[in-house]
């Protein structure tokens, strides 16, 4: 039934981001005040029922993608581009008064609990109601016990369920979650990652952060590569699982081949700083079908039910 | 509040303007100090002598501080008063410093029982009120000059003892000194090459925040009567005198040399947390 | 049981320092060069030879330095503190007397100063790097490196003898018996060297507040809370103020040591007859018995500050107990 719900609302995603960019303005030496652009022009959007995984390695920005969702940025980021909520326009006043409602977030782990805050009272939040957080303990399998601790005594599963909980407290549309498994073990990031198809096959559009590109082709519906601040490609994930011709740009078919399933060939190269980016193409530096017209602007295209931003993908 | 990912992600550095402006204002801090500190040292006793006919005169062009109740020049007094406080402090720091040094090296390097020892010593100079110390040790040695600087001397080494012995022990455990002795680096050599230069600036910033206190204890025992003797043109004497003529509504005697004592208790401490910042940018608190 | 360990330690070990401060006192004055027997009796003492032998048995001042503090101490627990030269009245009662008034003093000036001083440590943490922020702090700055006595002289000159808005000295109007003496008396008196001695502390609480504020705004669960719709406000009442609260209380009770000897250039200031001045006027007296005896109560006082703020730190923190040592 959930499944169904999401085919009807095909048409109009929940989230749509367009070309955003966001960079930190920053004092290095000297008095030179130097912006540092740490998305840029990142697309992508994900609609109800459905998960999409934005998979990227460590320190590459995906974080700050979710804290530009949810509006979280510090004051000295700036964004650029276009975000739009229900078909709305997704401006920072409307993120306030979303967020922790509309909008729930969950972050990677038990330190983003405040440490001497009882669990009963942290899951409720502003928001909720207390009938609510027992209901949701219930459904989680937390005992009474759990809300009269203090985050410092949860086990790593129980610190799970409870942030998935606090997402829940509200009627969340949309669920933004960062990295919510490392730290976990195999198995309880695949009760983690059920948790989440749980979620998008009631109505919900599930935004899954990850480094893991394993984990994400695994449970989301389409997979979204984030490459050096931006999402270079967007693709079902069985296309992942059919092989890497049925992906479209370079570096995803870098990523399929570094996998330890197939060739475990690492990607040669590293990625740019986001203070030292080249003009256009951000992969073209490492990529073997670079050509002169890769520095100029590549956009988004559509290609074979996916997207890439790539002038060479066939 | 609005800086939170960037103040953690983006490491802020010591700008290099930051650097000059920073040597800019620790010359002019050490000019003026010292500059007061031989002003007053070499001034003769008659530049502010007793004068009856200019006596309780308010702040104007002759007198910029205004004079006393026996018609006595106050600037001129202040300036000495500061500078006999300074040669105090700079005889309290020194004393106190080396045997912060001596302790807090021992307490680091011996471990152990040394250490408990130490540790013990700290703590007891640090349960009794530190002016409550000062007045004891002072009335041990009958008061007066002698009184005061053993005071203050003997009442300021252990949080710089504290400083001290934790730099020591964070040298030594660091990976740098022992892979030195693991190349089979003589102990004295690290000492020298590794632990001395390490530690000798955060010592030295210590010291030069010890005078602050120094100055600002000696003002006080001496303003309570333990210190400097009342024919001295102490600060703390100064300030006692001036509550006579308070009441009377004589508010310079007290509010210009106070406001002297704190410029320079703060220029001190001024340089003192510049030269940190400099020498060390990361541990800055902002 | 960790925890019980940990505090029966703490406090033993405070305890044992509280005796090596009462030994390190007793042979300070010891060491004095007044007479023993002087420093008894007082210099005009009237008192016959068969007297004076009798006090210099129960001192032990024939005895060694050894037994002679043994007498004292035993004499001391016994609730035999002395005779007060200065005073002519028992070194207990003078003390008792001008605790009350000191108590008073101290415990205003405490509450104020981290009252007023936690606060606007929040403001300046929250306005971090802004006018205000930059403002409370140069303030602060300067209030530490401000003697006492000196903001007292100010205070004084300023509020009481220019504008009068405060009287001069004492702790009650002159002339006045002491029965007449009413509580608005006492408050209004107490008004100024209060306010000077709550400045002592401000600084620090203020400094140490706006620090750990801003490392709790940095902390991840607070980016958190924002993240589930909490507003500035709500994040500071939810969040802030739980995780520094204690802190700051803790940092305020082990700033006795620096409030008693605030009090000593308070009181002396304005001629409030407290412990503070009592302290001033039996060190210049020579009175020994006093001053030991007031020397000694400083210590439990800084004792008393410390082990509070210690035990604040067990209790308060449900982490302790998995943290262990905080110190």
């Amino acid at each position: 039934m959930g499944h169904n719900r999401g085919e009807d609302k095909k048409k109009e995603p929940v989230l749509t981001v367009e070309e955003l960019s966001v960079s930190f303005s920053m004092y290095r030496r000297g008095l030179k005040k130097e912006n540092l652009e740490v998305l840029h022009k990142l697309s992508l959007s994900v609609q109800a029922g459905e998960i999409l995984a934005v998979a990227g390695s460590s320190g590459s920005g995906k974080s700050i993608l979710a804290h530009a969702i949810l509006g979280i940025l510090p004051g000295n980021a700036c964004m650029e581009g276009r975000m739009l909520y229900q078909g709305k326009f997704f401006d920072a006043k409307e993120k306030a008064k979303l967020r922790g409602k509309e909008i729930a977030f969950i972050p990677q782990s038990v330190d983003y609990l405040d440490p001497l805050m009882r669990i009963g009272k942290q899951v409720t939040g502003i928001r909720g109601t207390r009938e609510r957080q027992r209901e949701l303990f219930r459904k989680y399998g937390l005992d009474e016990d759990a809300e009269k601790k203090y985050p410092y005594e949860l086990s790593g599963g129980m610190a799970r369920r409870v942030l998935i909980a606090s997402a829940l407290m509200n009627e969340a549309q949309l669920i933004v979650a960062d990295e919510p498994t490392p730290g976990l073990d195999l198995g309880m990031a695949r009760e983690a990652l059920k948790d989440f198809r749980e979620l998008a096959d009631q109505g919900c559009a599930v935004l899954l952060i990850t480094h893991d590109l394993d984990l994400a082709v695994r449970v989301a519906d389409r997979v979204a590569v984030f490459y050096a601040g931006t999402v270079v490609e967007t693709a079902p994930s069985g296309d992942f699982l059919a092989g890497r011709d049925a992906l479209r740009h370079p570096y995803s078919k870098a990523l399929w081949d570094a996998l330890p399933q197939h060739e475990f060939k690492p990607v040669s190269g590293t990625q740019p700083y986001a203070g030292s980016l080249p003009e256009g193409c951000l992969f073209q530096d490492r990529c073997a079908q670079r050509s002169g017209l890769c520095g100029g602007y590549i956009p988004m295209r559509s290609l074979r039910g996916g997207e890439v931003r790539c002038i060479h993908a066939k | 509040m609005e800086r939170t990912v960037s103040d953690r992600v983006f490491f802020h550095r010591l700008k290099i303007n930051t650097r000059t402006r920073v040597m800019v204002f620790l010359c002019l801090a050490a000019v003026y100090l010292l500059g007061i500190f031989f002003w007053g040292l070499f001034m003769p006793e008659r530049a502010f002598e007793v004068n009856y006919t200019d006596k309780l005169l308010p702040p104007g062009a002759g007198h910029l501080f205004g004079t006393d109740f026996m018609g006595r020049d106050m600037l001129l007094r202040s300036v000495k008063g500061l500078s006999v406080s300074m040669v105090i402090a700079f005889l309290a720091a020194g004393v106190g410093s080396v045997i912060a040094l001596a302790a807090g090296v021992a307490a680091a390097v011996l471990g152990g029982r040394v250490d408990g020892f130490v540790n013990w010593c700290v703590d007891l100079c640090m349960g009794i009120p530190h002016l409550v110390l000062l007045i004891l040790i002072s009335f041990m040695l009958g008061r007066g000059e002698r009184g005061v600087t053993a005071a203050v001397a003997l009442t300021h080494w252990p949080e710089l003892t504290r400083v001290v012995r934790s730099e020591v022990l964070g040298v030594r455990s660091s990976q740098y000194v022992l892979a030195a002795y693991k190349m089979g680096k003589s102990r004295l050599s690290v000492a020298w090459n590794h632990v001395i230069p390490h530690v000798l600036p955060v010592y030295v910033t210590g010291v030069i925040l010890l005078f602050p206190h120094a100055i600002m204890h000696e003002a006080s025992i001496t303003f309570l009567g333990f210190g400097l003797p009342a024919d001295k043109p102490a600060i703390g004497v100064i300030l006692s005198e001036s509550m006579k003529y308070i009441a009377s509504g004589n508010w310079w005697l007290a509010l210009f040399p106070g406001i002297m004592l704190l410029t320079a208790i703060m220029l001190f401490d001024a340089i003192g947390e510049n030269l940190k910042k400099l020498w060390n940018p990361d541990n800055g608190n902002e | 049981m960790e925890r019980l360990k940990y505090l029966g330690k703490t406090a033993f070990r405070m305890t044992a320092l509280l005796i090596a401060v009462s030994i390190l006192s007793f042979l300070l004055l010891e060491a004095s060069p007044i007479d023993p027997l002087t420093a008894c009796i007082g210099t005009d003492s009237t008192l016959s030879d068969r007297a004076k032998a009798e006090i210099s048995s129960h001192w032990g001042l024939d005895q060694p330095p050894v037994k002679r503090f043994a007498a004292w101490a035993g004499n001391f627990i016994r609730g035999d503190w002395g005779e007060s030269i200065t005073y002519k009245k028992p070194v207990k009662t003078v003390i008792g007397e001008r605790l009350k008034y000191s108590f008073a003093l101290m415990s205003a000036a405490w509450l104020f100063s981290g009252v007023l001083g936690y606060l606007s440590g929040i403001i300046a943490a929250v306005k971090k790097g802004r006018l205000l922020d930059r403002m409370i702090k140069g303030f602060c700055l300067t209030l530490q490196s401000a003697p006492t006595f000196w903001i007292g002289l100010l205070f004084l000159s300023l509020f009481a003898v220019r504008l009068g808005w405060f009287p001069i000295g004492l702790a009650a109007p002159m002339g006045k018996a002491a029965e007449d003496v009413t509580l608005s008396d006492r408050i209004y008196h107490m008004i100024l060297p209060a306010f000077t001695l709550s400045v002592v502390g401000i600084g620090k609480v203020t400094l140490y507040t706006r620090q750990k504020f801003i490392e709790i705004l940095n902390e991840e669960f607070m980016l958190y809370a924002r993240a589930r719709g909490e507003s500035t406000v709500q994040m500071i009442l939810r969040h802030g103020i739980r995780n520094t609260l204690m802190p700051a209380v803790t940092v305020q009770f082990a700033s006795f040591s620096e409030l008693f000897g605030g009090i000593a250039l308070a009181e002396t200031v304005f001629s409030y007859p407290g412990i503070g001045s009592a302290l001033t006027a039996a060190g210049l007296g020579g009175d020994v018995p006093l001053l030991l005896g007031i020397a000694i109560c400083s210590a439990v006082f800084v004792f008393a500050g410390n082990l509070t703020a210690n035990l604040l730190y067990i209790v308060v923190d449900p982490r302790q107990a998995v943290w262990g040592r905080h110190f």
